[in-house]
């Protein structure tokens, strides 16, 4: 009955994990500019990541396998914020301007 | 599942050297490199290569990338146009190259065919007496530390020579007086230096378990170097160049990379002095197995030190250069 409470848990987050991944993938590509593309990116960085691990977690029971995916998660949690964070504050120091549109094509012109 | 997974990652590798090819902003490609080696070392995870995989994450994703980027600053950010160049003669070239090797894997044996010289030469040898002889769970650092030592120490040797190279062309000069040493607006990153300072001791604590824990799990001199190295330069490219220097004086840190063949190489002269062959480490002790241990774990200081210092030390002679660059502005990006 557990195991099987379990199951059920760790496929949801699994699965959530996994939707957080696809929209982060469409947000990337879909949303107009540079700094709601990091917001995108940053959803499966802080979302997918984490809810992957958590059901993971609960599939591998308590081993030493759970305590250092546990470590992946504090470890995700503390650096990919950052990283979008320094992303961002390198775009804005570029002089890259929120609201303006960039497409690919310009993205990679400049 | 195994094969979907091998080909979803083969595709991504493919698809990053496609993108490496077409891009013409070189910070982008130095990313998708890291991104290529990230993938690489998830295809060897998928072959139950761990130890592979764990050098090819730390250095061709980690330090490789730091390096190219840092170089990047004091040459070009984007590649010349190729445009007007005759393209026959290297699409011939590539042809022939190409084709070459394709014929030869032909002769190749079958991924995994149990048949395949590799498998039967030296390879169940290793297997079958590791536990015997030496004692530890980890194979590959028998092998590497032990049963193919010398071939560890060439390994060592090359990486002394790079430095050696380095600061052959570009000098462990100090920069020029007057040049500021700090990034311009260090005060500012403040989330970056709060994450930085929770995280910089784990990656040390990280890089020493993975130096000697080397013998039980994946791991070993040469992924902690790195792993140590890469601790110190997130420092320096946070907190500014000066306190990480600082951190290990520049005198010792020009020392270290020599210091650390010369205890791998000492390691062997003292087996010789006890009466052993070069690097045959099984008269350190009484117990032959101790013995082995004791000498994977000396040679594998030896190579954690030299593998560090030697990262550090390449890193912050590009990185000076950069700083020297910056000050002069009419040189920065010739």
């Amino acid at each position: 009955m557990l195991t099987l409470l379990a199951d059920i848990l760790s496929w949801a987050l699994i699965l959530t994990g996994g939707a957080f991944g696809i929209i982060g993938g469409i947000g990337l590509l879909r949303l107009p500019d540079f700094f709601s593309r990091i917001h995108a990116a940053s959803i499966t960085d802080s979302m997918c990541a984490p809810c992957i691990i958590a059901g993971l977690m609960l599939q591998s029971g308590l081993t030493l396998v759970t305590v250092k995916l546990a470590f992946l998660i504090v470890f995700l949690f503390l650096t990919s914020p950052t990283a979008s964070h320094a992303l961002a504050k390198a775009a804005l120091h570029g002089g890259l301007e929120a609201g303006k549109k960039h497409g690919p094509a310009e993205a990679r012109e400049s | 599942m195994d094969t979907l997974v091998d080909i979803l990652l083969l595709a991504f590798i493919a698809i990053c050297a496609i993108a490496i090819l077409r891009l013409r902003d070189l910070f982008a490609v130095a990313m998708m490199f890291g991104m290529f080696s990230l993938i690489a070392a998830g295809l060897f995870t998928t072959m139950h290569a761990p130890d592979v995989a764990f050098t090819e994450a730390a250095v061709g994703a980690g330090i490789a990338t730091i390096l190219i980027l840092v170089t990047l600053g004091q040459t070009a950010r984007r590649e010349k146009s190729q445009a007007g160049r005759n393209v026959l003669l290297p699409l011939l070239v590539v042809w022939i190259t190409g084709a070459t090797l394709i014929y030869g894997t032909a002769d190749l044996p079958v991924f995994g065919d149990p048949q395949a010289p590799a498998h039967t030469h030296v390879a169940p040898y290793y297997i079958e007496n590791t536990q015997e002889h030496i004692g530890i769970p980890n194979m590959v650092a028998a092998v590497l530390a032990s049963y193919r030592a010398y071939d560890t120490l060439g390994e060592v040797v090359v990486v002394f020579a790079a430095v050696i190279g380095v600061i052959t062309l570009l000098g462990l000069r100090r920069r020029p007086a007057g040049v500021e040493s700090r990034p311009r607006d260090l005060e500012k990153h403040q989330v970056l230096k709060v994450i930085a300072k929770m995280i910089i001791p784990v990656i040390l604590l990280f890089g020493l378990y993975v130096q000697f824990h080397g013998e039980y799990s994946p791991g070993g001199g040469f992924q902690a170097g790195v792993i140590f190295a890469a601790g110190i330069i997130l420092y320096a490219l946070v907190f500014g160049l000066e306190p990480a220097r600082q951190v290990i004086p520049p005198r010792v840190l020009g020392a270290l990379p020599a210091l650390g063949v010369l205890i791998f190489g000492g390691t062997g002269v003292l087996n010789q002095l006890l009466g052993g062959n070069f690097l045959d480490y099984s008269v350190l002790a009484g117990n032959p197995q101790t013995a082995q241990q004791m000498g994977i774990i000396m040679i594998e200081v030896g190579v954690g030190v030299t593998v560090g210092s030697v990262m550090l030390l390449i890193y912050f002679i590009f990185a000076e250069r950069a700083l020297g660059r910056r000050k002069d502005d009419g040189e920065v990006g010739r």
